[in-house]
């Protein structure tokens, strides 16, 4: 019966586009799972030596605090491993969500599509002119 | 105005392990849209609860707590309130753990001030040894 069904790590693929990494985070993470991706996507970053990596958060319902902080971390794991990383596609009610909550996310370079977001590396790639 | 159940029932999800948050933000999603709430409502409640009970983990540990839903009418309003009930050593000083900036854990302190931001009511039965009870209402607009 396991043929079928994902492994836990199949939760969230990475894929990769010429020099640019595309995780897509989606579903219920539990923050096991968050973890493991971390520790994934890094070693993808380091193994294909990807210049850019998009990071897809539109299949999330929810971002409370600690995935938000989760993702400011990968954010940050990602560039110290020289990887430009973009997050593409918060949904507007989370946008509202986490301002009002509160949870600083200013820092973060972002954008409203994948496609968007592989213009915005370009650009980052060219001259490091970061939104923030 | 008084708020009177709208029906008898509730729905309770312990909450003893990461595990269990999933659980939690399932059932307040899906009793936020039977109350009618908007898409950016259901997400507000949503978030807040999976914030309260990560507090439960964090706070209470081993001694865990659970969440009860209800489906509530005040007037011609209806709301979701959930009930956030903890076994753990309570909270000492409220007014400062509703404080921006205010954790006990190194944490950012978001939790219980961002919480209440993002319903219309929230409020804190507490007593150091006696547990923490956590009450949050959102209303459909």
């Amino acid at each position: 019966m396991s043929e079928g069904v994902p492994a836990r790590d199949d939760v969230c693929p990475i894929m990769r586009i010429g020099d640019t990494l595309l995780v897509a985070l989606q579903g219920e993470l539990d923050d096991a799972t968050v973890v493991r991706i971390e520790d994934r996507l890094t070693k993808e970053v380091a193994r294909t030596h990807a210049t850019g990596t998009l990071i897809d958060v539109s299949g999330l319902s929810v971002v409370d605090s600690f995935i938000a902080r989760v993702i400011a971390r990968v954010v940050g794991m990602v560039r110290l491993l020289g990887s430009e990383a973009v997050v593409v596609g918060i949904q507007p009610a989370i946008a509202i969500t986490l301002v009002e909550l509160g949870v600083p996310m200013g820092h973060l370079d972002t954008a409203l599509d994948a496609e968007q977001g592989m213009a915005l590396l370009r650009r980052l790639r060219v001259d490091g002119n970061r939104a923030r | 105005m008084a708020t009177e159940l709208v029906e008898p029932t509730e729905v309770v999800v312990p909450i003893d392990s990461e595990a269990d948050l999933i659980q939690v933000r399932r059932v307040l999603r899906t009793e936020a849209v039977r109350a009618g709430l908007s898409l950016v409502d259901q997400t507000k409640l949503v978030t807040a609860g999976s914030e309260l009970a990560r507090n439960i983990l964090i706070y209470a540990g081993d001694a865990g707590g659970e969440l009860r839903v209800e489906q509530v009418r005040s007037g011609d309003r209806q709301g979701v309130r959930a009930t956030f009930s903890d076994n753990g050593p309570g909270i000492e000083d409220v007014e400062a753990a509703l404080t921006d900036g205010f954790s006990t854990n190194g944490s950012l302190g978001l939790g219980l001030p961002g919480s209440r931001r993002l319903v219309d009511d929230l409020s804190i039965r507490s007593a150091k040894g006696a547990g923490t009870t956590v009450v949050i209402v959102k209303w459909r607009r």
